[in-house]
């Protein structure tokens, strides 16, 4: 049987992210969580491998690592149809790099799971986009991998993964062990994900089968620090934000637009190489 | 020992990506406040046309792999080889475009070294205790971090094609050629290409449109989105978008408009229902006049605009449109 492992991260719904100015730092609480896109996109693909048949019998599991509520993610994971779900957390996980997150997710895989074939990753998640934790985490297993799938194909005990990267298409194949990083950019529509409708979730919070697992199960001696051993380091985070004292304009569309016109319609009507009629209201008339 | 900062040379698309370069280029800065050497790395199969073009472009010295071993990019041999001379150049820094590869190779190498990575960087600096400063958005690009490697060596970052502007280039530079023989004990790849073709994206003008419109995901849907296209219409103008709008096929990625996308420099923008995270507002600071549309008037792309509307983007769209024909007519 073939068991494949799809890693979920949780990540914050919104990419306008409510944050404090003055202290330059998250309020992560009011963020609610989604499961991540890209590995959205990883699942349904493991999902398509086990509805084919001639892939022969299948076992899904997913695993996330992540704050006690990312366990959220592995039960929508379950209700779309993975056989398992698995949440590593441990306060001594928090702040991990990418890095140490694929050590923590390997540890995982080689000591519960030694009879994974597929590990299947998103490319990049969408709240830190480093595309890093996948082929550090087949680094860590030392095992083949294959980045920015499009496509994929069990053939004859291999997988065969199609994929565009940079200014090439590419054809690539690998004995399994192996691990492959979904493409995030969603321009072919294979593996678009299905949805799962709220009674599903429900249920699957009934039959539970979300397994919680802390530093201990995973054999992290009690001096092991995430954030500590991780070799990159945050100095500082700032606002970008430079603003302009533009023209802030509220009330009616029609009026906004006509005073856009009236105002700065020799800018558009320059931008355009085009004579424009400024001033002209129907009220007027 | 010389200090290095090694620049890993992403060749296969040297004349549409320039990120090799443009990392070169901000190295000889860079190198100039550590007292350190600017080293290019370059692995493949008769090479030299581009081991000059890198001299030419900055790299006072280059370590070359030229083997047929090497005539495909393969993640493994080349990360395995590229660790390889990293522990036994020691170099202080390695630098590797943000391209697909580039970001495939880099993680890589960071784990097999023991060290740190930051992913997509849009600038580089030097602390004053001498050690690369990694600056890259996070957090969606709402915030810019910056990132060190305070002791973990080589400090690796993966930087954003278009971040920086390279060096002209010069016929008179000079630069070492080292020659690397390819080592015995190369790994037999584990991952096998099949096929491999050329398959560029195709261009847009936008980069060099006079006005643009550029939507975001609070148009709504690919349906609504559509009628910026009635809108570019009119206006002779060409329609871009951002990231999640890319992503949701609702327009082709030659649209994207941003760090990962295309710069712009209209001499008016029009933004209707776009955030404005960092990513995207980067390749906007060329745009002469900006009118933004966004029901949210603490959006940072309202900050940026010269002209803020508080609005539904869709009605606000129509409103335009509207007008536009109205005045036009005249
Ligand atoms: C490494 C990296 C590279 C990236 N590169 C790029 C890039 O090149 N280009 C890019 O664009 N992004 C890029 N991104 C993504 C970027 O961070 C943002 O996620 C993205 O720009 C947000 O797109 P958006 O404004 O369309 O969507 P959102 O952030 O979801 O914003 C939608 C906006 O629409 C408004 N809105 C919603 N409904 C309505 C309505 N009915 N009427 C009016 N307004 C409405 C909302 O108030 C909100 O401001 C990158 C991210 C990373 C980390």
């Amino acid at each position: 049987m073939l068991h494949i492992i799809v890693c979920i991260k949780q990540v914050p719904m919104v990419s306008e992210l409510p944050w404090d100015p003055r202290t330059g730092t998250l309020k992560r609480e009011t963020a609610q969580g989604m499961m991540d896109p890209a590995a959205r996109r990883a699942l349904e693909a493991a999902l398509q491998i086990k509805a084919d048949r001639t892939s022969g019998p299948v076992r899904i599991t997913a695993v996330s690592m992540g704050p006690p509520m990312a366990e959220e993610v592995l039960y929508e994971a379950r209700a779309l149809g993975a056989d398992q779900g698995v949440l590593l957390t441990d306060p001594c996980m928090a702040g991990a790099d990418t890095c140490m997150t694929a050590v923590i997710l390997g540890k995982f895989i080689k000591i519960h799971c030694p009879d994974a074939g597929l590990i299947l990753c998103g490319s990049m998640s969408s709240d830190s986009e480093t595309a890093q934790v996948g082929p550090q985490l087949a680094e860590d297993l030392d095992i083949p991998a294959i980045g920015y799938a499009r496509r994929l194909e069990l053939v004859d005990g291999c997988i065969r993964v199609e994929r565009h990267v940079d200014d090439f298409l590419e054809l690539m194949e690998m004995d399994l062990p192996g691990l492959v990083t979904i493409d995030h950019a969603g321009e072919s529509d294979r593996y678009t994900p299905r949805y799962v409708a709220l009674g599903g979730v429900e249920a699957a919070f009934n039959t539970g089968n979300i397994q919680v697992m802390n530093r201990q199960a995973l054999g992290l001696d009690h001096a092991f620090n995430a954030l500590k051993h991780s070799p990159t380091k945050i100095m500082d985070v700032y606002s970008p934000v430079t603003e302009k004292k533009g023209r802030v304009l509220t009330g009616a569309v029609k009026k906004m637009v006509d005073t856009l016109f009236d105002d700065y319609g020799k800018i558009i009507s320059s931008a355009m190489g085009k004579d424009l009629k400024t001033h002209d209201h129907e009220e007027d008339k | 020992m010389e200090k290095q900062i090694w620049v890993w040379a992403d060749y296969r698309n040297y004349f549409q990506s320039r990120v090799t370069l443009q990392i070169l280029a901000r190295a000889t800065d860079l190198a100039k406040k550590t007292d350190a050497v600017v080293c290019a790395v370059v692995f493949g199969d008769r090479v030299d046309e581009y081991v000059a073009e890198y001299i030419a472009h900055g790299a006072q010295k280059v370590y070359v792999t030229d083997d047929p071993f090497l005539n495909t990019y393969n993640v493994e041999s080349y990360a395995f080889l590229l660790s390889a001379l990293v522990r036994r150049f020691q170099p202080e820094t390695l630098l590797v475009g943000a391209t697909r590869f580039g970001q495939e190779i880099a993680p890589r190498v960071a784990k097999q070294l023991n060290t740190g990575l930051t992913a997509d960087c849009i600038d580089l600096d030097i602390d004053d205790k001498g050690r690369l400063v990694q600056i890259a958005p996070s957090f969606g690009g709402n915030l810019i971090a910056k990132i060190i490697t305070p002791n973990a060596r080589p400090q690796m970052a993966t930087i954003r094609p278009g971040t920086f502007q390279e060096l002209p280039h010069d016929d008179d530079a000079k630069g070492e050629k080292i020659p690397i023989p390819l080592p015995d004990h190369m790994p037999a790849p584990r991952v096998r290409c099949l096929k491999s073709e050329l398959h560029p994206v195709r261009a847009r003008k936008i980069e060099t449109a006079d006005i643009v419109i550029t939507g975001g995901r609070g148009m709504g849907s690919k349906g609504k989105f559509k009628k910026l296209f009635d809108l570019a219409a009119l206006l002779n103008a060409e329609v871009g978008a951002t990231r999640p709008v890319v992503y949701a096929d609702w327009i082709s990625s030659d649209a994207m408009v941003g760090q990962a996308g295309k710069h712009i420099r209209p001499k008016l923008l029009f933004s209707f229902g776009v955030s404005g995270a960092i990513q995207h507002t980067a390749a906007l600071a060329d745009a002469k006049f900006i009118v933004a549309v966004n029901k949210n008037p603490n959006a940072t792309m309202m900050k940026l605009a010269d002209v803020a509307l508080v609005a539904d983007a869709n009605q606000a769209c129509s409103g335009i449109i509207r007008a536009l024909k109205q005045r036009i007519r005249n």
